[in-house]
């Protein structure tokens, strides 16, 4: 069982990594509205690129 | 392209753009690429050809429901450019103005699209994102290239309705307070499931089969976990707690803080002494549940918010200035407004300031004061009152008194009195809570006290296990669970709740006041009867009414211009145009005869013959049609009851409501009413102040008083009430200050609201019932030193999934 010191550790590493991350997503709006970006992906945007 | 192909299709059902049924000939179309559109009107047509035009037809591929249809476009935006409005709400930004916009009429994702892809292709636009969930949009624009007004002009004639949210200021600090919310509720959900899995394996395990280090090392995990949770997610729990401690005040965060941080201390010593008990995943569920049931409180508490804000839209009070140098009319802000100055009101308009009449005649109504829809009649030099409703030809008057002076804004100060004056929500749960407070920690220490005589080593260790054990998780989520499920269920009947208290109140009340205008009534006038007198059917004599009402703009005819009646095509007959005679009726001519429609005595001059004298009296009011031949037609015209009121009202009645009914109306109309549905306690014309201090006086004899009302006339007594309900259809003011908006204006989800009211009051009394029968098992359990960390962890979600899931049940 001596996997178990290396995977504990990981797993908090993990963790932390994950949170990070959730908190970066946050902090960028993207829960703000769960709707409406869905639709940027799906419809082409023609404008040409000022 | 195939699902383009297949809606096109579908138009020969509907209106290609909005759904709505298309009459049969019409020739409202469009040939796209992906074939021929057909619309149900020049409105819904103008706005897809745009649509196509910008190359955004995608749109109508990824929308998942029909656009609104077109609105009629007559609204002051170039009104927001005036600075003095603006200062409401633009902020400045380097560059650029900004203002967050409120959006109507969204139907689905595809919309806030739409919106979005047109308003950025715009001139002068630096920036626009629309937020669907919060139907809000923050735009920044470049004052040097376009208008604010513009921008609202292109949203609303893609069909939208854009306004500028007067609260737009606070709209970033509601997004951060949202978005930290959110965050705490990651970090504490996270470190609930992997400190869960250091906890099980301890639980699960018998004596001696985890290797000492390894127990340890999961010990270490979940202290470092639990960490970030304790310092982060649980923070807002310990300021609270600490504010509660300075104002020596014991609040719910006293014990959920004292809990927190005993359990905390005891696990981080048992951790580093490697011995003693670990309650880590107890905390982390416990932080994780209270902060859950704290955000899903703030997502309903904003969905309510904003719908009340939509209803209660910044219109800028806007008056046609006639110019004293030219006599040429201009469009103003009221603010501009100067005493003297001379005012055109149009028909339909609302008087924006107290004046004197100067014009030969006027009829308004002054149904914000009376409750009275009926127009009087005023000479010149009479007084006329701002907010009045010029129900005739337009009139200029010269603006008396302005703002703090008007009749108006005497209402309104009256309002804020009955405001102040309103009984304080007793904070009896404040109260329980914090006697609870204190017994528990009485609990603890005595607890704590016993087992020093008994067993020192575990006294420490027992006074832990009772705070933690009744941390009142269960009763901390026990109230605000089921006040959202129930705001969510009002919601869902068409009941817009300003505040969780309303449901509270609601369920609460004996006595319910109807205000008779709007609520149990169409609020307009409509036609009750037609008599004919000189044509042979009752058809014949509406087309001819109709036919002559619609050619004139005079106030009658929306009575005349029924939707169910097919649309004449353009008459070329007309030999002279209408005359409409102000406060009298109309005169036309058609196919070359004189016709008049209107009052007793205008058209009686037509025609010459005295009235057959078989006719009974009415109370209404009636307009008569008649031509030079003689008397033509009578109709009765008057205010009808709503199809559900008479059931809405038994419902009432069953579920133990007294009902009555207070009205500014004339007795006739009110007796009326009252009568057809039964409602034995009604008086008339009765003044705000009257409506105000019956209110009081049922108070004051113990009852509990909803009231629903609808104009500004009804302000005060809706702030006398103890719980109000404003129509949706009614005055902004009215609404603002309501605890409970009827978006529906149907009595019959007045009833729904109040079974919905009670039913949460139900399961908030068993959540209470629930979480206090647990922490009385519980108690005695813990102080006998029976809980180990797994039964207070068991203890502790069940009782608080219990209540979650009870609380559910109101969501179907």
């Amino acid at each position: 069982m001596d996997i178990l010191y290396l995977l504990i550790p990981l797993s908090v590493v993990l963790a932390i990594v994950i949170g990070a991350a959730f908190w970066l997503a946050v902090d960028g709006g993207q829960f703000d509205d769960l709707d409406k970006p869905a639709l940027d992906v799906v419809v082409d945007d023609d404008r040409p690129r000022p | 392209m195939t699902l383009e192909l297949a809606s096109g299709a579908a138009a020969a059902a509907g209106c290609f753009h909005c759904g709505l049924p298309v009459a049969a000939g019409t020739s409202f179309t469009f040939d796209a690429g992906g074939g021929r559109r057909v619309f149900c009107c020049l409105g819904c047509q103008a706005i897809s050809t745009s649509i196509a035009g910008l190359g955004l037809d995608d749109y109508y591929r990824v929308r998942s429901a029909p656009a609104p249809r077109a609105p009629k476009a007559d609204e002051h935006f170039d009104a927001f450019d005036d600075p003095v409005v603006q200062e409401r709400f633009v902020s400045q930004a380097p560059g650029a103005l900004e203002a967050e916009l409120i959006l109507e009429g969204l139907a689905c994702a595809a919309c806030a699209w739409l919106v979005e892809q047109v308003v950025a292709r715009s001139a002068g636009v630096k920036s626009i994102s629309v937020n669907y969930s919060t139907r809000r949009a923050r735009l920044a624009w470049d004052p040097a290239t376009t208008r604010l007004g513009e921008v609202l002009r292109a949203i609303h004639a893609l069909g939208y309705s854009a306004w500028p949210y007067e609260e737009g200021r606070l709209a970033l600090v509601e997004q951060r307070e949202g978005r930290c919310l959110l965050r705490r509720l990651w970090v504490a959900g996270l470190g609930m499931m992997q400190v869960m899995m250091y906890a099980v394996p301890g639980y699960l395990a018998g004596e001696g089969e985890i290797a000492g280090d390894a127990a340890s090392l999961m010990r270490w995990a979940g202290l470092v976990l639990t960490a970030p949770v304790m310092a982060y997610s649980a923070a807002p729990f310990f300021r609270g707690a600490w504010r509660d401690l300075r104002l020596s005040h014991l609040g719910m965060d006293v014990p959920i803080a004292l809990g927190l941080l005993a359990a905390f201390a005891a696990s981080v010593h048992a951790t580093v002494a490697g011995a003693g008990d670990v309650y880590f995943d107890s905390i982390a569920m416990f932080v994780f549940l209270i902060t859950g049931g704290r955000y899903l409180e703030l997502v309903a508490r904003r969905r309510a918010g904003s719908s009340l804000q939509r209803l209660a839209r910044l219109v800028p009070q806007m008056a046609r200035r006639v110019r004293a140098s030219d006599g040429h009319e201009e469009s103003v802000a009221v603010a501009r407004l100067y005493v003297g100055d001379r005012v055109l009101v149009r028909p339909g308009e609302t008087v924006p300031a107290d004046g004197r009449l100067e014009s030969a005649s006027a009829s308004v109504s002054q149904a914000w004061l009376s409750g009275e829809s009926r127009a009087l009649a005023r000479a010149p030099g009479d007084a006329v009152l701002g907010g009045s409703v010029n129900a005739g030809d337009a009139f200029v008057l010269v603006v008396t008194r302005l703002g703090a002076d008007t009749a108006l804004a005497s209402i309104h100060r009256l309002l804020e009195r009955a405001l102040a004056e309103r009984p304080r929500w007793a904070d009896a749960a404040q109260r329980a809570s914090a006697m609870f407070v204190a017994g528990i920690l009485a609990v603890a220490a005595l607890a704590g006290l016993a087992w020093l005589a008994i067993e020192p080593s575990r006294a420490l260790w027992i006074a832990v296990a009772v705070l933690i054990v009744t941390c009142p998780c269960a009763l901390a989520l026990a109230t605000p669970v089921a006040l959202t499920a129930g705001v969510g269920a009002l919601a869902r009947a068409n009941v817009v709740a300003a505040s969780a208290e309303a449901i509270e109140r609601l369920a609460g009340a004996t006595d319910i006041v109807f205000d008779k205008t709007g609520t149990l009534t169409h609020g307009q006038p409509r036609l009750l009867e037609t008599l004919p007198l000189g044509l042979p059917t009752r058809d014949d004599c509406f087309a001819l009414a109709s036919r002559i009402a619609r050619a004139s703009a005079h106030p009658i005819d929306t009575v005349f211009r029924d939707a169910s009646t097919p649309i004449a095509p353009a008459s070329t007959d007309m030999g002279e145009l209408p005359r409409s005679v102000a406060g009298q009726g109309i005169e036309t001519m058609i196919e070359g005869r004189r016709y008049r429609l209107g009052r007793e005595g205008f058209v009686a001059q037509l025609c010459a013959s005295p009235l057959p004298s078989s006719l009974e009296e009415v109370a209404d009011t009636v307009t008569w049609l008649g031509d030079e031949g003689g008397w033509l037609a009578r109709f009765r015209i008057g205010d009808e009851l709503r199809a559900e009121a008479r059931a809405a009202i038994s419902d009432l009645r069953a579920l133990g409501l007294a009902v009555h009914l207070l009205s500014g109306d004339e007795a006739g109309a009110v007796n009326r009413v009252a009568a057809s549905l039964g409602i034995v306690d009604a008086s008339a014309r009765a003044t705000p102040e009257d409506k105000r201090s019956r209110v009081a006086d049922m108070q004051r004899a113990g009852a509990r008083v909803a009231m629903v009302g609808d104009g500004i006339n009804d302000a005060p007594v809706l702030a006398q009430a103890d719980v109000s309900i404003a129509m949706g259809g009614g005055a902004d003011l009215a609404q603002v200050h309501a605890h409970a908006v009827l978006l529906s204006n149907s009595p019959a989800d007045l009833v729904r609201a109040v079974r919905i009211a009670r039913r949460t009051r139900r399961v908030i009394r068993q959540n209470l019932f629930w979480a206090l029968a647990y922490n009385i098992v519980v108690i005695p359990l813990a102080v006998a030193g029976l809980v180990t960390p797994l039964i207070a962890g068991i203890g502790m979600s069940a009782s608080s999934l219990a209540v979650v899931a009870n609380a559910a049940r109101l969501r179907r």
